[in-house]
């Protein structure tokens, strides 16, 4: 599935799966002042992130503003074959989102 | 229903520009998607006991050499810190990071589903040199480690 922000990746090895994603997101504070303007940029972050496979979820996080603009993210779950799918889904502050599918290799 | 539970309703409903607080409040969302409702307390909590105790429902952490954390003790720019938590404890429930002088200093908290190996990797902003501390929860209880990290750029803006 293309995704506009979300770079997905997982790669199966000795029964186990590591999802790396990278998300390209502002991850605005709104504590920031635009240069020119001198104006607060305002907030704009995911606050909630989920991973799942076969239908069940693996992973799901709540973030807040301070975690980095474009968030790399990887972790590891048990299981999962080369061929299968994971997915993965964010929603943001300003009620944005999206989601993407990766076949694991 | 609980009093956590009212406190995320009342503050769902009094976030006015919300689309999630008006519906809320509207009672117009069934209630399995408002308990799924962002920790806004937590997140916006400024001391490091009162994140934790709105995030994780304690602040009393148990330091533990068997959570490990692995970030960049000087790292240039504190607005990209790499963070990875690791643990050996069985049972993990959940994983959060804090940064103690963050102007909020829960950054994320990641709920493992049952398949998840008990290890994140996250990039974090850490405004000024402080502590990270990572929090896992295992058995219902709070274990530790922190790290203090010296950053010459400051992160949050």
């Amino acid at each position: 599935m293309a995704s506009k922000s979300i770079k997905l990746k997982a790669k199966a090895e000795n029964g186990e799966t590591t999802v790396k994603a990278l998300i390209k997101h502002p991850m605005e504070t709104g504590r920031r002042k635009d240069k020119e303007s001198g104006q607060l940029v305002p907030s704009q972050y995911i606050q909630e992130v989920s991973c799942s496979y076969q239908g069940e979820p693996v992973m799901t996080a709540e973030w807040g503003p301070t975690i980095s603009m474009n968030p790399f993210l990887s972790f590891t779950f048990t299981g999962g074959a080369a061929g299968e799918e994971i997915e993965m889904s964010w929603k943001d502050n300003t009620g944005d989102s999206d989601s993407a599918s990766a076949t694991i290799t | 229903m609980n009093t956590n539970m009212k406190r995320r309703l009342f503050l769902k409903a009094s976030v006015a520009a919300g689309t999630v607080g008006m519906a809320a409040s509207a009672g117009l969302l069934m209630p399995r998607t408002v308990l799924a409702a962002w920790n806004e307390a937590a997140f916006k909590a400024d001391t490091l006991a009162a994140a934790l105790k709105e995030g994780l429902g304690s602040d009393a952490l148990t330091e533990s050499a068997e959570v490990l954390m692995e970030v960049p003790p000087n790292p240039e720019n504190g607005a990209v810190v790499p963070v990875a938590v690791s643990t050996t404890l069985a049972g993990v429930q959940s994983i959060a990071i804090l940064v103690e002088k963050n102007p909020s200093p829960l950054c994320g908290v990641f709920t493992l589903g049952k398949r998840m190996k008990p290890n994140v990797s996250i990039r974090v902003k850490v405004s000024e040199s402080a502590d990270i501390i990572a929090v896992v929860k295992a058995g219902d209880k709070l274990y530790s480690t922190r790290t203090p990290v010296k950053v010459t750029i400051g992160g949050c803006g």
